[in-house]
């Protein structure tokens, strides 16, 4: 049976890319202090399964538009929703902690009223406020808010979508509208009376309510376990999916929309379902990446967020999975290296390039040059240089 | 007979000097009140300026006039107050009303005499009485500016005597408003308030506004157990019911869902008659905690479970047990407040007795306010022209690129930050605000007309069998400018100043005042849109750009080169950008952020106008911008949440309308 499946190109390609995640997760571990090496560290491993996650979102903007054709600037406003709606918990939770813990040395018991009062206070002094808004008001419960990660944004995308999809706005005209959707919804959560702290974000995150003894590291090699998982997952998922009945069919939306319809296929329904399950995706995504980036704010869901990862996308390689996981990994991970200060400058004798200025006009130039000379990325590169050889 | 004139003579200077002597002169009561004077405050400092009122006009103002400006000293030994005059190292004393030379001193024997700001207002509102009639027409009109700002009851008077003697028309005007003011704060007659309030019926001016919504001050919360209430009532009070109006008067609360709240709850009206000893105090929830917490040891002894006091119910049980062993007061129920409350009526009074003169002033100030209303409107209008002006700017170029080549230019917001920084560096070098906004305009178009130019032939020409490609390219191009700026630049705001004969404003009242910048904002937005329509349907090129907009192929077999085309409209659209770019430096700050503020609403101006049409442009920038300003006028204090709702809106509106306003005609193929 496992020769069968083994025949298979893509039951082999897929086989292929969960042994090499799993290979590269057990590197990492071993690598890593947890077996006192000392060779990785903490916030390097975070870094890692940060990476992870950003390749999950690019996987699900690779399906929605490079399989389907969609240019969607908002999918990293439906990964910041779900971080926010994890962070609540998060936050929630910890700050029931702090409270409960101060309040051991009072004398009387708190009264569940004195209880979400003084968490009002910690959590809302910042913009200004004590109390606690009604969206929080299952904030305690951490399945209601799982099911939040997945129905908040996933009705944005719903509603959004079905009104886009059902006027058939296409193309630069859909682009700009996510777009405008994506700033809407950032400049909304910049609000203080938004209920979400306004500017300051959700914050503290890293600490999980429950694992209050256990370092951050060893939370760090469990979220980048996690984060392995969900990708591999998501992956054989969108794999199957883009290889199926369905795959052709999103990708002949992508190619000629106007056929598919006459062929008597109801495209809308077709984008609006690619829309929103990618929506939930990135969101889940979201919610696994913030808790390891223990912070959140509304500037992360700024549009050109979106339109970084419509770029990492481009220059993995769009239309292709492996092409969305490379081009997210690398060029997230080469920009927080160069971002970071870590690179070394190099003196020139009239001017000293600082990479940290200069990284982003290299990136800029290289965004251009990967669309004009390759329309599918690196992964296509290699691609044609492998064809070539065979 | 000699004799008799000669002690006739001395009886009467003998007379005199006594007399002089039994009323002291000015400067003895000045001395025998030095203390007062050296060490005044406000609110010492009254009698004295009340009591010098009986010497000599001339004396006084002179001494009013030393002291408010701090040039008075005292000598330390003999408490003597003095003008002193610095010389080298001594400084001479001099007597303050004959300026004779009293002696020289060092700087240790005197101690100068400096009033503080309230002090010096009292002393200036004195001295109203001696200025507001003095020969020179300047120091009337300062002395009723420095009345104005503090009247009080005494100058009444004043200000009638002035009003009947001043000669100068225009001025006798100011004083009969100013006059009036002081009649409506402190007259005693109903008729003349009255009168006075017809004469300001028609004045929307602020200080007019301020003074009659002061006649309409009213009292604190004033509660009774009469059922009759005497007196200006200005509004009734009922717990949980009622809200302030902004006339003083109150309304029901109609439904639970109003943003009005109540002005008085039940326990607000509760602790009002309880600091007022009418009944006992209300037992709080933190009171009720509290002598818990001190009662611990007696609640564990009755057989309290100290762990189950977490909440409310429990608590007031262990609060109730309290009370039957007499430890604490006992607790008020809800429904015994209520009764408590219910006993009694709240109301409050205006400050102004008569009823006659503050319904005369609601109806005044009706009036007046539907006046200044329709001021905010107009100047509303006038605010949505700019913005949309700005928006019209912004978006033109954009529009133009984006309906002949179909090409989302996304680094067109990196455009206007070019121009605003070529403003900024030209201005560096010419110090000329008008000179060098008027080098800087022709220099920002040929600048971004080359970088423009420069983009096409790279880049987009190789991209346009993919517009989703070229927002991508351009993507990349807007950000590495961006951070080419910054590099160049810093990240700190550089000014780009406007000339100075733009500064300022047309003010044409209180309300309505237009900033010159606004309109020539205006105008610019105007004066693009005559330029546009003339290339666009007067001349060969705009001719040969509308053909390759509505079909490039079928242009391009009439003899029309739409390669040449393209990189000109390109480089036409970024220089237009270019431009605006200087427009809209002028009036915030430069910064290698600027693009990013305006890519998105230029974005939304072009789909919601249409694409290439530059009325359509126009129509899309008139509905974003005055839009955005009705939702501000909404909600004044949240611009962001005004730019939210705004996007969701145009979301909406291009549902409805999804080629735009203006939607083009004719064979286009589909983006």
């Amino acid at each position: 049976m496992f020769n069968s499946l083994l025949k298979d190109t893509n039951h082999r390609q897929v086989l292929f890319f969960c042994i090499t995640i799993i290979l590269f997760s057990f590197i990492i571990t071993l690598l890593s202090d947890l077996f006192s090496i000392n060779f990785i560290s903490t916030s390097f491993i975070k870094t890692l399964g940060k990476t992870l996650c950003l390749c999950v979102v690019a996987l699900s903007m690779d399906v929605v538009w490079g399989y389907c054709g969609i240019l969607s600037l908002g999918h990293f406003a439906f990964f910041g929703l779900g971080g926010y709606m994890i962070g609540m918990w998060l936050m929630y939770k910890r700050t029931e902690i702090i409270v409960l813990t101060a309040s051991i040395s009072e004398s009387l018991p708190l009264t569940p009223q004195e209880i979400s009062d003084a968490i009002g206070n910690q959590i809302f002094g910042v913009v200004g406020g004590s109390e606690i808004p009604l969206i929080w008001a299952y904030a305690d419960n951490f399945y209601f808010q799982l099911a939040m990660v997945i129905l908040i944004p996933g009705l944005l995308a719903f509603v959004f979508g079905w009104l886009a999809f059902r006027s058939r706005v296409t193309g630069v005209y859909l682009s700009i509208l996510t777009q405008a959707m994506t700033l809407a919804l950032s400049l909304y959560l910049f609000q203080n009376d938004s209920g979400l702290r306004g500017n300051n974000g959700l914050s503290g995150l890293q600490n999980i309510p429950g694992y209050d003894d256990t370092s951050q590291f060893v939370i760090s090699i469990y979220f980048f376990w996690a984060s392995a998982l969900f990708l591999i997952l998501v992956f054989i998922f969108f794999f199957y999916l883009v290889n199926s009945k369905f795959g052709s069919i999103i990708t002949a939306i992508r190619d000629d929309e106007t056929r598919i319809r006459f062929l008597g296929y109801h495209v809308e329904s077709y984008k609006l379902f690619v829309f929103v399950l990618t929506a939930v995706i990135s969101a889940l995504a979201g919610a696994l990446y913030y808790p390891q980036a223990g912070i959140i704010n509304p500037a992360e869901i700024a549009p050109i967020a979106s339109i970084y990862l419509a770029v990492w996308v481009a220059i993995g390689g769009r239309g292709n999975l492996y092409g969305a996981i490379i081009g997210a990994a690398s060029v997230s991970l080469i920009s927080s290296w160069f971002t970071s200060g870590q690179a070394p400058s190099i003196s020139l004798i009239f001017y000293k390039i600082e990479w940290v200025n200069w990284w982003t006009v290299i990136l800029g130039l290289g965004f251009v040059i990967v669309t004009l000379i390759s329309r599918e990325g690196i992964f296509g590169f290699l691609k044609s240089i492998f064809i070539r050889k065979v | 007979m000699k004799y008799v004139f000669n002690s006739f003579l001395l009886i009467f200077f003998l007379l005199i000097s006594f007399s002089v002597h039994s009323n002291t002169t000015i400067q003895e009561f000045i001395n025998s009140n030095y203390k007062l004077i050296s060490k005044s405050s406000s609110k010492t400092v009254d009698p004295v300026l009340n009591d010098i009122k009986i010497f000599n006009q001339d004396d006084v103002k002179k001494f009013l006039i030393l002291w408010k400006s701090k040039e008075l000293s005292i000598i330390k030994d003999s408490n003597l107050i003095v003008y002193t005059e610095k010389k080298e190292d001594t400084i001479i004393a001099y007597d303050i009303f004959n300026n004779n030379e009293i002696g020289k001193f060092t700087k240790k024997q005197l101690k100068s005499i400096k009033p503080n700001s309230g002090v010096r207002s009292k002393i200036d509102s004195a001295l109203v009485e001696y200025q507001i009639l003095d020969e020179d027409i300047n120091v009337r009109r300062e002395s009723l500016q420095s009345l104005k700002r503090d009247i009080q009851k005494t100058h009444l008077k004043i200000l009638r005597t002035a009003y009947q003697n001043e000669i100068d028309n225009n001025f006798r005007e100011e004083i009969n408003k100013v006059l009036n003011f002081a009649i409506l704060k402190f007259s005693k007659s109903e008729q003349e308030k009255l009168d006075v309030l017809s004469f300001f019926s028609n004045d929307t001016s602020l200080e007019v506004r301020a003074s009659l919504n002061n006649l309409l001050n009213t009292s604190d919360i004033l509660f009774t157990n009469n059922k009759k209430i005497m007196g200006n009532i200005a509004r009734k009070i009922i717990p949980n019911k009622t809200y302030k109006n902004n006339d003083g008067t109150s309304n029901y609360i109609l439904s639970s869902y109003s943003s009005n709240k109540p002005e008085l709850t039940y326990n607000d009206a509760y602790d009002l008659l309880s600091n007022n000893k009418k009944v006992l105090p209300r037992i709080t929830k933190k009171i009720i905690k509290e002598s818990l917490v001190s009662n611990i040891k007696k609640l564990k002894n009755a057989g309290f479970d100290i762990s189950s006091l977490n909440n409310d119910l429990n608590r007031l049980d262990a609060y109730n047990y309290l009370a039957s062993i007499n430890v604490v007061p006992p607790f008020i129920s809800k429904e015994e407040i209520k009764k408590s409350v219910d006993k009694f009526t709240f109301y409050t009074e205006y400050d102004e007795i008569s009823s006659q003169v503050t319904n005369k002033t609601k109806e005044t100030l009706k009036n007046i306010n539907f006046r200044v209303n329709i001021y905010r409107y107009i100047d509303l209008f006038v605010d949505g022209i700019s913005l949309s002006s700005i928006y019209f700017l912004g978006a033109i170029g954009l529009a133009i690129t984006f309906g002949v080549m179909r090409v989302i230019n996304m680094a067109h917001g990196e455009f206007i930050m070019m121009g605003a920084y070529t403003g900024y560096v030209v201005q560096q070098y010419i110090p000329n605000h008008t000179i060098s906004i008027l080098i800087a305009l022709p220099l920002a178009f040929i600048i971004t007309f080359g970088a423009g130019v420069l983009l096409e032939r790279l880049v987009i020409r190789h991209l346009y069998k993919n517009p989703l490609d070229t927002l991508l390219a351009t993507f990349g191009i807007s950000i590495a400018l961006q951070q080419l700026a910054k590099n160049i630049f810093g990240t700190q705001a550089r000014p780009l100043t406007a000339p100075s004969w733009l500064d300022g404003a047309l003010s044409i009242n209180d309300d309505l005042s237009i900033s010159y910048i606004r309109i020539a904002i205006i105008l610019m937005g105007i004066l693009f849109l005559l330029l546009l329509l003339f290339i666009m349907n007067r001349t060969r090129l705009g001719l040969e750009i509308r053909a390759v907009t509505q079909n490039p192929i079928m242009a391009s077999n009439m003899g029309i080169n739409p390669d040449r085309i393209n990189m000109l409209t390109f480089g036409f659209g970024s220089a237009i950008a270019g431009i605006a770019g200087v427009a809209i430096g002028l009036f915030s700050k430069v910064t290698s952020e600027l693009g990013t503020e305006y890519i998105v609403q230029s974005f939304m101006t072009v789909v919601v106008g249409g694409v290439g049409n530059i009325f359509g442009t126009l129509a899309g920038a008139a509905l974003i911008g005055f839009l955005q300003k009705i939702i501000e006028w909404f909600n004044p204090s949240n611009t962001l949440a005004a730019q939210t709702y705004m996007i969701i809106f145009i979301i909406l509106f291009i549902q409805f309308r999804p080629r735009g306003i203006f939607a083009l005609k004719g064979r286009v193929k589909d983006v």
